[in-house]
């Protein structure tokens, strides 16, 4: 199975969790899994014509799959998918 | 990468006062640093925008380092839940300005640095003029619009932006020089929704992350002043304090980026309240309103009102709110049957502004009952109407 590391910015939709694992062949199925396993998340990771949404970044090991190939990237059986959405704290 | 230039190019080195090389000597006693360094330290000029939670390290740092001049923008005031993690701030300088009460405990940890204040929000009407002046930008900012600006402001004066940020336990670091590498609109091309992501200020922050993303900044702009160190330039630093775990990605710069890439199409700035949704729709209808008092009347009044709080668990147990249904945000959506159209209701969380994305949510889902937000939150409901309750 594969990992799929949450960050904290989305853990709110996943009970806290900030790891699933995850049956995937392609980077695209791994962040599918989530949306399903929590469809709360669905919107938050999608827009409304099925794109990731652009403040997402997706990196399979520490390659961001826009260098790749995209949610089509494959991904290995033991692989670590990390989602890493824009944050912005800092002052207030 | 390794970035071997410096960016204060040799000639504008100052030489040192035999006070300062006694205060430096540890930095001199580092062949990585010694006088060459600690004399570009001296020429350079940082501006840190925002005196926060990582500006606050930022500052003290690059001011003990001895980095000449520090510019610090901050249009804010300190207050009492600020010094949790903004430890350049003190309890006597609660409602003092920020940049006051920063350019004062710089002064006394360094007098030999120059502190220049900027006692204002940074716009795309002055960003150019205040940034223009610098050699590094550090960016602490607590909001989109401000890191999008910071950012095209950097790309286009070519200067490089050392960037942090943090959320509740997890921080993010990388050095966008968009003349080296990739910018910040590389990584990511537009903002999350509003509303999406909560601020500190509704979602929290564990005090010492902004500590360690600040002072993790800080050694990266000194090794862009010294020169010849490797730089998070095409790099993203990742920390979890929860789980104590850090992590390296890659980020590439994109062709395509419409401020550093291939072909440009933004020139100068833009309209960053826009650009990140927060102007509302033309034609949008406003929320309807319930001050605190307000809602009191018609509680007293015995008005049949259904008053739910959007809030999460641990956050309804800092101040509950009487007679109210949880539903937490997340959830509103699917939950709509459980809302009757012929019932007034009424949404609050804590400040008033999550709430007003629950009627939204509400509204998208084809909800038709009458919604109010109560305005500024159980925040204000304790300030307005029951000063039993604890503002948070």
């Amino acid at each position: 199975m594969a990992s799929l590391l949450i960050p904290t910015a989305l853990r709110a939709f996943t009970d806290r969790k900030s790891e699933i694992e995850v049956a995937a062949r392609t980077a695209g199925e791994a962040v599918a899994a989530l949306a399903e396993a929590y469809p709360d998340i669905k919107q938050h990771l999608y827009e409304d014509g099925g794109a990731l949404r652009s403040f997402i970044n997706v990196f399979v090991g520490e390659t961001n799959i826009k260098s790749l190939n995209g949610l089509d990237t494959p991904i290995d059986a033991d692989a670590t998918v990390v989602l890493v959405p824009a944050i912005a704290g800092g002052v207030r | 990468m390794i970035f071997p230039e410096s960016v204060i190019p040799d000639e504008r080195a100052e030489s040192l006062t035999n006070d300062e090389i006694s205060r430096y000597s540890r930095h001199l006693l580092l062949p990585e640093i010694g006088i060459g360094g600690q004399e570009k330290l001296k020429a350079a000029k940082v501006l840190i925008v925002g005196t926060g939670g990582l500006g606050a390290p930022l500052a003290l740092y690059l001011a003990a380092a001895g980095v000449g001049t520090l510019g610090i923008v901050d249009f804010d005031f300190v207050e009492a839940s600020n010094l949790q993690r903004q430890i350049i701030h003190s309890t006597r300088d609660i409602d003092r300005p920020k940049v006051a009460s920063a350019r004062d405990r710089i002064r006394g940890l360094n007098p030999g640095v120059k502190v220049v204040e900027y006692n204002t929000t940074l716009t795309s009407a002055n960003a150019l003029d205040i940034i223009r002046g610098y050699d590094i930008v550090a960016d602490g900012t607590d909001n989109y619009q401000t890191r999008y600006l910071v950012n095209d402001a950097c790309v286009l004066l070519g200067k490089p932006n050392v960037y942090g940020s943090i959320y509740q336990f997890e921080g993010q670091a990388s050095v966008f020089y968009a003349k080296e590498g990739p910018c910040y609109r590389c990584l990511y091309p537009a903002p999350p929704p509003p509303g999406l992501v909560p601020s500190c200020a509704e979602g929290g922050v564990m005090g010492v992350l902004p500590g360690i993303i600040g002072t993790i900044q800080a050694a990266e702009v000194l090794k862009l002043i010294v020169g010849g160190a490797g730089s998070l330039i095409g790099r993203l630093l990742l920390f979890d304090a929860w789980n104590m775990k850090f992590r390296e990605l890659k980020i590439d710069k994109e062709e395509n980026c419409p401020v550093c890439g291939k072909h440009p199409t933004i020139h100068e700035l833009i309209d960053y309240e826009q650009f990140c949704g927060l102007n509302p729709p033309a034609g949008e209808t406003p929320v309807s309103t319930l001050t605190p008092l307000e809602l009191k009347a018609r509680i007293d009044a015995g008005d049949k009102l259904r008053i739910v709080d959007i809030r999460e668990g641990h956050e309804r147990a800092i101040a509950k709110f009487a007679n109210s249904v949880a539903i937490p945000l997340g959830q509103i959506a699917r939950r709509i049957d459980e809302f009757d159209p012929a019932t007034d209701t009424v949404f609050l969380c804590k400040i008033g502004k999550r709430s007003i994305y629950a009627i939204r949510a509400l509204e998208k889902a084809g909800y038709t009952g009458r919604m109010f937000n109560l305005q500024d939150g159980v925040n204000g409901w304790a300030r307005d109407v029951d000063a039993s309750l604890p503002q948070y």
